[in-house]
C-alpha cells in the first residue's frame, strides 16, 4: 500500500531543505521577539503615540491571515516600492514571519509583565532604580519565565507557518515536498513523509521546552 | 534631619490628609499609629514619592523639595535617600536573598559587584540569614522574607528607614524576630518613620508616637506620655479600643 522504500530514498532529499526551514523560523523568531518586547514594553508604559501606533500593528497583523500578509510582502509591495523589485522569497517570509508573530507575542509579553505583582515593582522604585533599570533587571526576566511556555508554542507555530514560504516559489522542506511528489506522483507518501519530519522537530522542541521551563523555574521552588 | 511641611493627598475629590507637618532629628524613631484609613501608609508613600503628593515640601538632609515641582532626578535623590519596608516584603522573587540586598548598591550606587557582595554578606549576618544568602524569596519564610526586605533597606544606607506596617502580613510566630531586628537597628540610632499596629513596640522602641486619625495628625507626644496621658478624646477612644483587648492597662 504504501512505497517504504520510496520514503526512505526521499527522506535524505528532503532533509537537505531542512536547515532553510530552521533558519527562516530562528531568525523570525529571533526578530519577533526583539519587536515583541519593545511592543509590549510600550504597551505597557503607555508611551504616548507610540502606544497608538503599536495597538493599530497587532490589531492588523492579528486580523489578517498570515498568507495574505505573505502575498501583500512578496507580490504587492514591490509595486509601491521599485527598489523592493529584488525581494526574495525568503526575505519576505521572515519578514512576514517575523511581523505576524510579533503582534501575537507581544500580547503574551505584556500580559506576563501585568501579572508581575506590583510590589516589586514598587520596591524597585523605592530604592531608587529607574523605569529601564526596573524593566531589565526585575520585570523582564521574571515576565521571561511566565511567558516562555507560550512563546515555545509560537516558536513551534512558527515552524510550521515556514511551510507556507513554498507559495513565495521557496523551496524548503514544503516546496521541496511539493517538488518531489508532482515528479513521481507518490503524494500520499511524500506528504505523510514531511509531515513526520514536521512532527519530529515539534517533539524535540517541546523537549527542550520542558527543560527550558524547569531551569527557569527553579528560583521558585519552595 | 527630615522634615515634611505641607503635604497634603488627595485620591479624586476625597483628601486623605492635609497639611501635615512632621519633623525629626537624626537618629530619632519615631512610631505612627491611628485607625486604618486615616492614611498613614499614604503619607510614608508620599516620603519617597511612591505616590505622588499634591502640596508640601519635602527635606530630607540637605536636599529639599518641592513636591509640585520635582524632577526626575529630585525624586530619585530623594529615593536614594529614603529606603522603605512594605507589608508585602516586595522581594524580587527572581533575585537571591543576597542579590535582593546587593542590588541596589550595584544598580543605584554603582558599587563594584564584590563590594556591594560584601556588604551585602555583612548585612546578611546582621540579619541573621548568613545561612540565607543563595535561598530565593519562596524559600523563605514569611519572618526571614520580611528581614531581607529590611536587609535591602539598611543596605540603601539611607538618611531614613521607612516602615509600612513590616509585621502586619506575617503570621503571628514571625512577628517577633522581624520586630528584635528593628529593634536593633533602633539601639543603632537608625532613624526611622514606623506605621505599625504594635503598641508594645512603639512603647519599648519610639523615641515620639505620633496618633493619625481623620486625614490629620492628632497629638505626638513620647510614648510614656501618649500611652498613659493622651490629651485627645480621640486618641483616649483609639487606644482604649485597641489595648483593652490585649490585657494592657488603657489610659
Amino acid at each position: 500500500m504504501l512505497d517504504l522504500e520510496y520514503m526512505w530514498g526521499l527522506l535524505p532529499v528532503l532533509l537537505r531543505y531542512l536547515p532553510l526551514t530552521l533558519q527562516m523560523a530562528t531568525i523570525a523568531m529571533l526578530f519577533a521577539l526583539v519587536l515583541a518586547c519593545l511592543l509590549a514594553v510600550i504597551r505597557v508604559s503607555k508611551v504616548p503615540f507610540l502606544n497608538g501606533l503599536s495597538l493599530l500593528f497587532i490589531s492588523f497583523f492579528r486580523g489578517t491571515p498570515l498568507l495574505v500578509q505573505l502575498f501583500l510582502f512578496y507580490y504587492g509591495l514591490p509595486q509601491l516600492f521599485s527598489s523592493l523589485i529584488a525581494i526574495t522569497g525568503v526575505a519576505a517570509a521572515v519578514l512576514g514571519l517575523t511581523l505576524h508573530f510579533s503582534a501575537y507575542m507581544a500580547e503574551s509579553i505584556r500580559a506576563a509583565i501585568v501579572g508581575i505583582d506590583r510590589s516589586q515593582t514598587e520596591a524597585a522604585l523605592s530604592i531608587g532604580m529607574t523605569q529601564s533599570q526596573l524593566m531589565r533587571r526585575i520585570i523582564l526576566p521574571q515576565a521571561t519565565r511566565v511567558a516562555t511556555p507560550t512563546l515555545m508554542n509560537y516558536f513551534i507555530d512558527m515552524i510550521k507557518a515556514t511551510s507556507l514560504a513554498f507559495t513565495l516559489g521557496v523551496t524548503e522542506l514544503m516546496g521541496a515536498t511539493q517538488k518531489e511528489a508532482s515528479g513521481s506522483f507518490l503524494y500520499l507518501e511524500a506528504f505523510l513523509l514531511v509531515a513526520v519530519i514536521y512532527w519530529v522537530i515539534v517533539e524535540m522542541l517541546s523537549w527542550g521546552q520542558r527543560r527550558l521551563e524547569s531551569y527557569l523555574n527553579k528560583a521558585y521552588q519552595r | 534631619m527630615i522634615s515634611l511641611q505641607g503635604i497634603t493627598k488627595r485620591f479624586g475629590a476625597h483628601t486623605v490628609f492635609q497639611d501635615i507637618d512632621l519633623s525629626l532629628a537624626q537618629g530619632e524613631i519615631i512610631v505612627i499609629i491611628g485607625p486604618s484609613g486615616t492614611g498613614k501608609s499614604t503619607l510614608l508613600r508620599c516620603i519617597n514619592f511612591l505616590e505622588k503628593p499634591d502640596a508640601g515640601h519635602l527635606q530630607v538632609g540637605d536636599l529639599n523639595v518641592d513636591t509640585q515641582r520635582a524632577s526626575r532626578a529630585d525624586i530619585l535623590a530623594l529615593r536614594r535617600r529614603t529606603a522603605f519596608v512594605f507589608q508585602n516584603y516586595g522581594l524580587f522573587a527572581n533575585k537571591t536573598a543576597l542579590d535582593n540586598i546587593s542590588e541596589g548598591m550595584i544598580v543605584v550606587d554603582k558599587l563594584p559587584k564584590t563590594k556591594a557582595h560584601a556588604r551585602a554578606r555583612e548585612i546578611l549576618e546582621r540579619i541573621g540569614l548568613a545561612d540565607k544568602a543563595d535561598a530565593y524569596p519562596a524559600s523563605l519564610s514569611g519572618g526571614q522574607q520580611q528581614r531581607v526586605g529590611i536587609g535591602r533597606a539598611m543596605a540603601a544606607n539611607a538618611d531614613v528607614i521607612l516602615f509600612d506596617e513590616p509585621t502586619s502580613s506575617l503570621d503571628p510566630q514571625w512577628v517577633e524576630e522581624v520586630l528584635s531586628l528593628m529593634k536593633q537597628l533602633a539601639v543603632e540610632r537608625q532613624t526611622m518613620i514606623v506605621v505599625t499596629h504594635e503598641m508594645q513596640f512603639a512603647r519599648e522602641v519610639a523615641d515620639r508616637v505620633v496618633f493619625m486619625d481623620e486625614g490629620g495628625i492628632v497629638e505626638q507626644a513620647p510614648p510614656e506620655e501618649l500611652f498613659t496621658a493622651p490629651r485627645d478624646e480621640r486618641t483616649r477612644h483609639f487606644l482604649r479600643k485597641i489595648l483593652a483587648p490585649m490585657g494592657q492597662s488603657a489610659p
